[in-house]
């Protein structure tokens, strides 16, 4: 049985939604939340490279380069974002996060 | 065959690696899971014959994100048993929508079988006779030079946005300011006190701070 673009495909779905389901799970913990971000991006990482090679069309994998490179950056603002707000606050809960709010 | 198995193999250990980085009770644990969802996910690229992407990942993710993710998690002394309070409420809301979700994933070419009409025009034809690192080197810096350059000022950004938010200024430390040492000259170190003859109180100096 050959590997084909289906196969691909249900790992991505599956990440995808391992992802979405984390953010769900864990609503208070922001650490685990970003990293679910990252797993939802993996997933859509491995749906571009896998049409650009059954697609035999390279410029899925350049994009996939710069959703690496966004999701990169994203990491570093976000956990900066953390660490400024636990100085703050001394803790980590989104839950309090809309003390803002007007 | 073989190339079947090791598919199973990286799909397997991704996702069930990934599970565990959304149920770990540690944290660390998480985030050491991640590396080792990264791991396999490269492990696909390669199957897939994206080699430098693969390398990338690697490289960027497991090399900096995660070790980030991990500075982060052990630098933060957080309380991450309150944090796991609601757990069991929202895992049912999570695993309705997420079920859901993925049902229609897969039902999306499981069932109906995914079939993609060929391109008819490729943007860039995968070329066959040079290997995956340079062909995709010189679509980068001929074709999309621009992006390319795009994601340099992106990654710029984020970094100066990073030590900015990080950064704080101090009230009340004391440092050494070279320029303030060097411009000190005898109108500012020296005083002339006239002492009263008989007299051996010397008046107190003008204070440092008066001076500059």
């Amino acid at each position: 049985m050959s590997i084909g673009l289906g196969h691909y495909l249900t790992v991505a779905a599956c990440l995808f939604t391992l992802g979405m389901f984390g953010i769900f799970l864990n609503r208070k913990n922001v650490i685990v939340i970003l990293m679910s971000v990252e797993l939802m991006l993996l997933a859509v990482n491995i749906n571009f490279v896998a049409f650009s090679k059954f697609n035999g069309d390279l410029v899925g994998q350049v994009f996939a380069l710069f959703i690496l490179t966004v999701a990169a950056a994203e990491a570093a603002i976000g956990l900066a974002i953390i660490v400024v707000y636990f100085r703050n606050r001394g803790s980590i809960a989104v839950e309090d996060v809309n003390m803002m709010r007007g | 065959m073989a190339t079947a198995a090791f598919f199973y193999l990286f799909a397997v250990l991704a996702v069930a690696s990934a599970a565990m980085v959304i149920l770990a009770k540690n944290p660390v644990h998480a985030v050491l899971f991640l590396i080792l969802t990264f791991f396999n996910a490269a492990g696909l690229f390669i199957l897939l014959g994206a080699e430098f992407l693969a390398m990338l990942l690697i490289v960027v993710y497991v090399g900096a994100v995660a070790v980030l993710f991990l500075f982060v998690v052990m630098m933060l002394d957080v309380d991450f048993a309150e944090l796991k309070a609601g757990f069991i409420k929202n895992a049912k809301v999570g695993a309705l929508v997420g079920g859901v979700v993925l049902a229609e994933l897969v039902a999306l070419f499981a069932f109906q079988g995914l079939q993609i009409a060929p391109a008819k025009v490729l943007a860039a034809a995968t070329p066959s006779d040079i290997s995956n690192t340079e062909a995709l080197g010189r679509l980068i810096y001929t074709k999309y030079v621009y992006f390319f350059q795009g994601s340099g000022m992106i990654l710029l950004v984020a970094m100066i946005g990073a030590i900015v938010l990080t950064l704080r200024h101090r009230e009340g430390v004391k440092r050494q300011s070279i320029a303030a040492q060097v411009a000190r000259g005898p109108a500012t170190a020296m005083s002339i006190v006239k002492v009263p003859s008989g007299s051996s109180v010397i008046p107190a100096a003008k204070s440092k701070e008066a001076a500059e």
